[in-house]
């Protein structure tokens, strides 16, 4: 200890050192600043508003921005140019601004120079509005913002007057009230609090709805008289503005140089509330843009969807083809003009009477021909497309499926234009906690000194918890009451009595988010806004043996018992006060609704006088030191009456289910536990003890905690009696079993971080006065952190390690059966040390420059040489549906990953439960932390999985038919799991094994990525992107999914428990992983069919629209002459032919929601693109091509050789093109709804009405040339009707015949689901059902099916049988390889050569492993408990160890091989 | 504060929840009002709605009926057409041995002006009311820069215009700085031959009446075409215009009726609406039917005296002179019910074709079974 600390103070001084000049060179021109030029650039330094920094002050101050904020884009003046501007970024745009200059010139000019700037003036108008409006609602808003008002202090009047936010500037004082606002970013110097806290809410800034503690600087001096801002003299010196919003540093310079470090636990964010503090008061730091809420705030993203992508290389093609027609129309113009020998009369020259040479006119005509096919490249596309999101967007925000009822939350659509995305995903990264879960934490089981208690009860409330929910919302409405926590002591008849209570206890848990930030304004009136947890979490029915050997500790401490006993009792106490003190968490209770108690309840008397307990603790003490004391008795210490035998029994409990599938199997546990808790069953304690808490508190305490397992573990020790009664930064106050109340003194607390991956307090018990650091963390870490019993020379030390060991058995038990670890330690520290200690830390938090490595490595130093207290496990619920959906997704054809910082055995036990792996999957483990084997392990892998396929493939053909409905991309399921973990990760990433994993990845029917940083996470996401070139959805919770989310084409927050940032940083946001499905399947399926087939529509509609005058152009010497009126041609695109393919887009329905959720396959269709792709564009071009040439020749061919005039020609073949373009729509259209109807006879309407109106009045108002009478006079004449009826009918009708033929012959499975779609319900049902009863045997992929059948299983099962398996099969004793070993019997020869094959490999594999394994990695095994002794000695010790394993082994059917590659 | 769809604004550029504000918006509705989406049928999308499937036994019917309706209109209209005579003889004397072969390079302005006279015989009579039409090949009225090249304005009559035509009349916009009325290459190039039909009966020549007022759209002389407004005489109304270039006389000079002068005269006005193709015809003049006994035009002898003052030789251009009844449809033109009979054919052979899929592969759709 003494060692460490020393080394600790070297390595700190040498940091010093190094630091120190620099430092000097920071503070003088700080100091000398006010005089000298401000050295703004690097800190910032604000001076106070007093009047005593007058000058630095106002010299700083310029500096820095004021409060005032304007997030507008635009002033008055700006706004045109800007806008203008902004919008000419746009590609669109500048063409069409091109086009407009070109029409300018004479020679060029085909339509009306004025006319031709209608498009883009219409779009340019249209953004611009939209830009003007949204602009003029931000001023607003901005507006009210800054005339909000907040109490400032002025130097002047010597008093705090209201005044403007705006007016509010760096250096003010601003005194705030409880529930006020917070103005801007504020370091807080006083809080009416009388331990200088103050609450803040965030819930505006990050959504996080638990209160925050803020706290005045520490060790600035005027808290206890209260502050007077006339006297602060202090030079604050911070950092510049940056936007993270969890980390701020700086320091306070007081007049005699002395400072003062402060960080973000003192400052306010602006935007946040006060809370429970009646007056704060502090100093404006960051104002206005500055803040750090501000510079967070960055916009909605922008992401170009995949069709979009696509969409943009059609463009391309339109404007290759745009190219050829205008050079075929220049050359066709050259040829044409040169071919006369003198100028016919219809020649007309230029303005001079001069004529071009053929060549210059052809080159002329080029641009005229551009202008006049203009719309071939379809500008009105790129609104219309943003008008159809909008609606797609609107109509996915609506839907009441992807509502939270408890949330009152619907799914947020953040990103607006990648909706058809949705429809096209591929491969799906999800984060596991808070995602697949439900994070919320429930306390489960827990080992103490190396025993396991299993919490049975617990776990039987869990399971019937879910029925009891619903209940509970409508009880918790009626009746409001508070019972003392009571049910403690009647454990045995929980099943029934507990009901009531927990409903009480629960008190509306279900309000979590939504309720308070509903009720921001009025937050007295409601008391029952104060459970943060819901009710599984508060209440945890304590295991029965663990709560009598609590009591009996309890007892014992008071009767002064034997010391033997004395050990147990030390552990268990020490445990559960860890429990109770080591967190975070902030008390309130129900009673006094978010008033933070503070002051311990005075205390009542009961049967133990202070004095006692302090004999008691320091005999208590006195058995820790001397551990000599508590001999080998160790394992079967359990009290009187539970023997060695029952704890062997317990312990083959566990190892059985090592074996069986890794499912802790709780049935035959609790058969057990039930036992021996009868056994010991003595009344007389429960009736002492009972005395003993009668005495207590009635006071019901809720906790709110920032992660909720710490909430957990305080609502576990309540459960055993050890009551977190208040928290204060200084001191916490825990209730013993004894009803006595314990009042430590907070010395420390080590904060919760990623690195570190612990946490720790320091106190001083109230009675011992020993120094006790009591830490909480990662298994991973903490063990390693233990007091070295590599010397087990004495009882204790051999003691010690037998207990790691146990507990290290436990914990891989626990993390196979999904629960969260944390292991608790302790250990006593000197006074001396700590002092030591002590000083480094102050020094640290003084330091400005780099504070956190040196917080960080003096946190390291106080958490060594730790004793091992015990380990909990925690569950994480799995999210309803889950299990459901992934099977539902993976139907989809959609791959899944999981990406999670968890545990590798956690993370893929979660994958088991929720059918991301299957018991029948092979899975490969890979873990190494050498770059060759990692290497020659993913060629082993790959090779293994290769030659399983081409078992596959033959046994394919061999069951005789591949279904002809479903389309040929389909690939059978493959059966194998990947599990990685972050350290491998790294080496792939870095050693240029990316290929070679994602080739094995995507042969995987699942991978996990363990242990992966939220960098990691962004990598493999980045790199299955780019490389596979597949459309990603990353979903996640936290704020270590940001990345992720950020990372993949669609990113998906979950609105859960820990906070917004997910959310802020994603596309959609939804708040339970279930609607994924809906999401998926059915809103994006329909937003992508709706939108490809609206994107290839408005091609096709231009293509078609513009060749007309195309054609045209061979019948008038290629002049670039019109045959329709240009208005006639504006309105076509714009308003007749507009609004059908808008609503399509919104509103079509290819198939019912019902039948796209029940066959997921019908997804495959978006993911492979079939609607939208190059081939279905060329047909579609083609398709327009000869439509365009009907709706031209036919009318050519009827009115050829006539007197018919231009517009007269023009205007049937205007009216039967938008019949036709029309009719097209509507074949395509596979849901008429009223909607679609009215717009398709609303545009024929409207057509007909306006070219009459227009045909009727305009006589000579567009000069040069007027359509005049054109539409009367052909109204009167039947050859136009009969034109009308029988050219949309040779249009169409290849495609209509062909759609006939499609939907009769072709076996796409849309088709098929739209003719289920017409079946009446329950025929439906049963059709989906054999669809897919007939589709899970012939396709061998595996989806979960309701009722599985085992033969059928049997069957598949021995299908994906790996040759591979059997060696890892072998050098892993979880495996069932002695099951195999007797179904070998009756097995196929394919599995026999199976075997042989991997015999043979095996024993090659072995050699490899054992000579690489030599070298490189021995103390590894704790990394990976799954397989600890597969590593040292795959072979013989494998296979003794399943032989010994195979008696208990009993389960067939529950198959699951586990390869783990680990080195 | 959850920023949601409609919400975006606030995602721009705002603080979420800068202030108070953001306080109020994120706790507005209060208790009641829930953020639960309407469950409503057009925002649960699932509004009532009619699912059409194209199969071959629901589109069957369609295509028979279409086929039935197509073939008799089909039939009809080709007979109508057939129905209709017509005759046409190309004067423009590119053969040596046509009688205008002589005046195939005449000019504009050639004066005495050269005539022509061609015999034909009309196999059949005409029995209803005659339209005679000259027929023009290879002239693109329709050329962008000709189509452009007039002012409907002065057109119109307005007297601003008439002094000043719009710019699209040049270079035909003035002439010795006078503007030109009618301005522009369309009226400037009006044709210009005068066509007279003779019957030739026994030897004698009896000219056929043409009428040449009726020939233009009624429309058109009466709302788009208008002389100049105000008093006196059209000349007056003229004042201070000049001619088209090639035009041997001003535009007040072109007939001697009033009601047919000017603007307003119809064979100016057919020539002002620009042909759609450059092989084209243009309405002449009406042979009106005389009596009830007698056919408008007999079988026999006719001859035609032309005023040869348009040139198109130089363009390879064609003159035409054509005789023709008009029915419902218009003028003779088979293609539109060789169309309709063809249309229908396909499409009931396409029904029947439909019919045997139907038959053969339709049932196994309604069972939804996969084959195997």
């Amino acid at each position: 200890m003494a060692l460490s600390v020393d080394s600790a103070l070297y390595r700190w001084q040498r940091f010093g050192a190094r630091s120190a000049p620099q430092t000097v060179s920071e503070s003088t021109p700080l100091l000398f600043s006010v005089r000298q030029k401000l050295n703004l650039s690097k800190w910032r330094i604000v001076f106070s508003n007093n009047g005593r920094q007058q000058r630095g002050w106002d010299e700083a101050s310029r500096f820095y921005s004021g409060n005032r904020i304007q997030t507008t884009k635009y002033t008055w003046l700006t706004f045109l140019p800007k806008n203008l501007f902004k919008q000419f970024h746009r590609l669109a745009n500048l063409y069409f601004l091109f086009l407009v200059v070109l029409n300018w010139f004479p020679q060029m000019e085909v339509f009306h120079r004025e006319i031709t700037m209608i498009p883009l003036i219409v779009v340019l108008l249209a953004s611009m509005i939209k830009d003007a409006v949204e602009d003029y609602k931000k001023y607003q808003f901005d507006k009210m913002i800054n005339f909000s008002k907040s109490r400032v202090y002025d130097k002047k009047d010597r008093a705090y007057v209201e005044k403007c936010w705006k007016d509010v500037r760096v250096g003010d004082f601003v005194q705030l009230q409880c529930n006020e606002t917070i103005p801007a970013d504020i370091l807080l110097l006083y809080s009416s609090d009388q331990n200088g806290i103050c609450h803040l809410e965030t819930a505006n800034l990050d959504g996080e709805t638990n209160l925050k503690q803020r706290r005045v600087v520490m060790g600035f001096s005027s808290q206890n008289t209260s502050f007077e801002p006339e006297f602060f003299q202090n030079t604050i010196i911070c950092e510049l503005p940056n936007n993270d919003l969890n980390k701020f540093k700086g320091y306070m310079e007081q007049p005699n140089h002395e400072r003062i470090g402060f960080n973000i636990e003192s400052l306010l964010l602006r935007g946040c509330t006060i809370r429970n503090t009646e007056v704060a008061i502090g100093i404006v730091i960051y104002a206005g843009h500055e803040t750090k809420a501000m510079l967070n705030n960055n916009g909605p993203r922008y992401k170009r969807s995949k069709i979009e992508r696509r969409m943009n290389v059609d463009i391309f093609l339109c404007v290759g083809l745009l190219f050829t027609m205008c050079l075929v129309g220049s050359i066709g113009h050259g040829i044409w003009s040169g071919s006369f020998p003198e100028h016919p009369p219809y020649d007309v020259p230029d303005e001079n009477g001069n004529f071009l040479s053929p060549v210059l006119s052809g080159f002329y005509m080029f641009l005229t021909m551009i202008i006049l096919l203009q719309v071939l490249i379809p500008i009105s596309l790129y609104v219309s497309i943003e008008l159809v999101k909008l609606g797609q967007v609107f109509l996915i925000h609506n839907d009441l499926d992807l509502y939270d009822e408890e949330a009152d939350l619907p799914i947020q659509c953040r990103a607006l234009n990648i909706t058809e995305d949705l429809g096209q995903i591929q491969y799906i990264f999800s984060d596991k906690t808070g995602t697949l879960t439900e994070n919320k934490m429930v306390f489960r089981r827990c080992t103490v000194d190396g025993h396991e208690f299993s919490h049975q009860e617990n776990a039987k409330r869990l399971e019937t918890h879910k029925e009891l929910d619903l209940e509970d919302e409508d009880f918790a409405k009626l009746q409001h009451f508070t019972l003392p926590p009571m049910n403690i002591e009647r454990p045995a008849t929980y099943q029934r009595t507990m009901r009531p209570l927990r409903r009480s206890q629960s008190a509306r848990a279900h309000f979590q988010g939504h309720t308070r930030s509903r009720s921001l304004g009025r937050r007295d009136s409601n008391q029952s806004q104060v459970a943060f947890s819901s009710t599984i979490e508060k209440d945890v029915t304590p295991d029965s043996r663990l709560l009598r050997r609590v009591r009996e500790a309890a007892l014992r401490t008071e009767n002064i018992s034997p010391f033997i006993h004395m050990k147990t009792a030390t552990s268990l106490t020490d445990f559960f006060l860890a429990l109770a003190i080591c967190n975070t968490v902030v008390v309130s209770t129900t009673t006094e609704p978010r008033q933070r108690v503070t002051v311990p309840p005075p205390i009542k008397p009961s049967g133990i006088t202070l004095e006692k307990i302090h004999q008691i603790f320091q005999r208590l003490k006195l058995v820790s030191l001397s551990q000599s004391f508590s001999s080998s008795q160790s394992s079967s210490d359990l009290g009187a009456s539970f023997s060695a035998k029952n704890t062997e029994e317990h312990l083959a409990t566990l190892d059985c289910c090592d074996n069986d599938d890794g499912y802790c199997d709780s049935s035959r546990g609790a058969g057990l536990q039930d036992k021996s808790s009868r056994d010991i069953g003595s009344a007389s304690l429960d009736e002492v003890f009972q005395s003993v808490t009668h005495g207590t508190l009635p006071t019901d305490f809720c906790y709110e905690a920032e992660s909720p397992d710490e909430a957990a573990l305080v609502y576990a020790a309540q459960a055993y009696s050890f009551t977190l009664v208040s928290r204060t930064p200084e001191q916490v106050t825990v209730r013993l079993p004894q009803g006595t109340l314990l009042t430590f003194d907070i010395l420390y607390t080590l904060g919760f971080d990623s690195v570190r991956k612990r946490m720790s307090v320091v106190v001083r018990h109230p009675l011992t006065k020993e120094i006790i650091v009591y830490t909480k963390g990662a298994d991973s870490v903490i063990m390693d952190l233990l007091e070295d019993p590599g010397k087990a020379d004495t009882n204790a030390e051999r003691r010690m390690k037998r207990i790691k060991d146990k507990t290290q058995k436990h914990l891989d038990c626990y993390a196979r059966d999904g629960l969260r670890t944390l292991c608790i330690a302790k250990k006593v520290l000197s006074e001396d040390d700590f002092q030591k200690w002590a000083n480094f830390r102050q020094e640290a938090e003084a330091a400005i420059d780099n504070r956190d490595e040196l917080l960080m490595e003096t946190a390291q130093h106080l958490e060594t040489k730790l004793t091992l207290l015990g380990a909990t496990g925690i569950e994480d619920r799995l999210q309803d549906g889950v299990p459901d959906t992934i099977a539902a997704l993976r139907e989809a054809g959609i791959q899944i990953w999981v990406l999670t910082g968890d545990k590798q055995e956690t993370a893929v036990n979660i994958a088991y439960s929720c059918k991301l792996l299957d018991q029948r999957d092979t899975v490969f483990t890979i873990n190494t932390e050498n770059k060759e084997t990692c290497e020659s392990l993913l060629n082993l892998t790959l090779e293994e999985v290769r030659k399983n396929y081409e078992v596959e493939k033959p046994r394919r053909k061999l069951f005789g038919f591949i279904p002809t409905s479903l389309p040929a991309s389909e690939t059978p399921g493959p059966e194998f799991g990947l599990v990685i973990d972050g350290r491998t990760l790294d080496i792939i990433l870095q050693g240029g094994l990316e290929e070679r994993f994602l080739e094995l990845a995507r042969l995987c029917r699942s991978v996990l990525c363990c242990r992966s940083t939220p960098l990691q996470k962004s990598m493999v996401v980045k790199l299955v992107r780019r490389q596979l070139k597949v459309m990603t959805l990353s979903i996640g919770d936290g704020a270590n999914d940001v990345s992720m989310i950020q990372a993949a084409d669609v990113g998906i927050g979950i609105s859960g428990q820990e906070g917004m940032q997910a959310v802020m940083a994603s596309d959609f946001a939804i708040s339970r992983f279930k609607h994924l499905k809906k999401l998926l399947l059915v809103h994006g399926h329909w937003c992508y069919t709706r939108l490809a087939k609206m994107v290839i529509y408005f091609f096709y509609k231009n293509v078609s629209y513009v060749n007309l005058l195309f054609w045209y152009q061979f019948f008038c010497g290629f002049s670039g002459n019109t045959m329709i009126d240009y208005w006639q041609m504006i309105f076509f695109n714009l308003f007749f032919t507009s609004l059908p393919p808008l609503v399509f887009g919104v509103l079509d329905r290819d198939v019912s929601a019902e039948t796209l959720l029940s066959l997921p396959e019908l997804y495959k269709n978006g993911q492979n693109s079939e609607i939208y792709k190059l081939s279905t564009f060329i047909i579609t071009m083609l398709d327009a091509f000869y439509q365009s040439l009907v709706c031209f020749f036919v009318p050519y061919l009827a009115y050829k050789d006539s007197d018919i005039d231009v517009f007269s020609f023009g205007n049937p073949i205007n009216t039967v093109s938008l019949l036709t373009i029309l009719l097209h729509q509507a074949l395509e259209m596979k849901t008429w709804t009223l909607f679609h109807w009215i717009t398709i006879i609303g545009s024929v309407v409207i057509y007909l009405v306006f070219s009459l109106i227009y045909n009727a009045v305009c006589v000579a108002c567009n000069p040069p040339t007027d359509p005049y009478w054109i539409m009367e006079k052909q109204l009167s004449e039947p050859s136009f009707y009969l034109l009308c009826l029988i050219t949309p009918a040779i249009a169409l009708l290849p495609r209509y015949f062909i759609f006939a033929l499609r939907g009769t012959l072709g076996a796409s499975l849309i088709l098929k689901a739209q003719q289920l779609d017409k079946l009446p319900k329950g025929q439906r049902d049963c059709e989906i059902q054999k669809l897919r009863s007939r589709k899970q045997t012939t396709s061998d992929a595996p989806v979960a099916s309701p009722a599985p059948n085992e033969d059928l299983d049997q069957s598949i099962g021995h299908l994906c049988f790996s040759p591979f398996l059997h060696p890892a099969a072998a050098s892993v004793p979880q495996v069932d390889a002695g099951s195999q070993g007797l179904l070998a019997s009756e097995v196929n020869p394919l599995r026999k050569w199976a075997h042989e094959e991997g015999y043979y490999f095996f024993n090659r594999w072995a050699e490899e492993e054992s000579t690489a394994t030599d070298s490189s990695a021995g103390p590894l095994s704790g990394h990976c408990p799954l397989v600890p002794s597969g590593i040292t000695s795959p072979g013989q010790d494998g296979d003794k160890l399943t032989k010994g394993k195979a008696k208990n082994f009993n389960c067939g059917s529950h198959r699951r091989s586990v390869s783990a590659v680990t080195l | 504060m959850a920023v949601n769809y409609s919400a975006k604004e606030e995602a721009d550029g705002h603080p979420a929840g800068g202030g108070p504000g953001g306080g109020a918006t994120a706790g507005g509705g209060g208790a009641v009002k829930t953020r639960k989406p309407d469950n409503t049928a057009f925002k649960q999308q699932r509004l009532p709605a009619w699912q059409p499937i194209l199969t071959a036994g629901t589109v069957l019917p369609a295509f028979f009926i279409i086929g039935l309706i197509f073939i008799p209109i089909g039939i009809g209209i080709f007979v109508t057409s057939n129905n209709i005579r017509e005759y046409e003889i190309d004067y423009t004397g590119v053969e040596p041995s046509s009688p205008c072969n002589k005046c195939l390079n005449v000019s504009w302005d050639s004066t005495p002006p050269c005539t022509c006279t061609i015999n034909f015989t009309l196999e059949h009579s005409f029995e209803s009311n005659v339209f005679m039409y000259y027929g023009l090949s290879n002239f693109y009225q329709n050329h962008r820069r000709y189509v452009k090249s007039r002012d409907d304005s002065q057109l119109n009559g307005d007297n601003s215009s008439l002094l000043n035509p719009s710019k699209e009349c040049e270079p035909y916009r003035t002439n010795e700085d006078k503007p030109i009325a009618p301005c522009g290459a369309i009226a400037n190039s009006m044709f210009n031959d005068t066509l007279e039909l003779y019957h030739i009966e026994n030897d004698t020549r009896t000219a056929i009446t043409l009428i040449k007022k009726g020939i233009a759209w009624w429309t058109d002389k009466n709302v788009k075409f208008r002389n100049p407004k105000g008093d006196g005489n059209l000349t007056a109304l003229f004042q201070g215009t000049t001619k088209p270039v090639n035009w041997p006389k001003p535009v007040y000079m072109l007939d001697s009726e009033p009601d047919n002068n000017g603007f307003i005269n119809e064979d100016f006005i057919v020539w002002m609406r620009t042909a759609a193709l450059p092989t084209f015809r243009k309405l002449y003049r009406l042979i009106e039917r005389k009596s009830n006994l007698q056919p408008t035009l007999q079988a026999g002898k006719y001859s035609l005296d032309i005023t040869y003052n348009y040139p198109v030789h130089s363009f390879d251009g064609r003159k035409r002179m054509i005789l023709s009844t008009i029915s419902w449809m218009g003028g003779k033109n088979p293609f539109l019910g060789i169309a309709y009979i063809t249309v229908g054919s396909i499409c009931f052979f396409l029904g029947v074709v439909l019919l045997i899929i139907h038959h053969k592969y339709g049932n196994r759709n309604t069972s939804a079974d996969i084959p195997n």
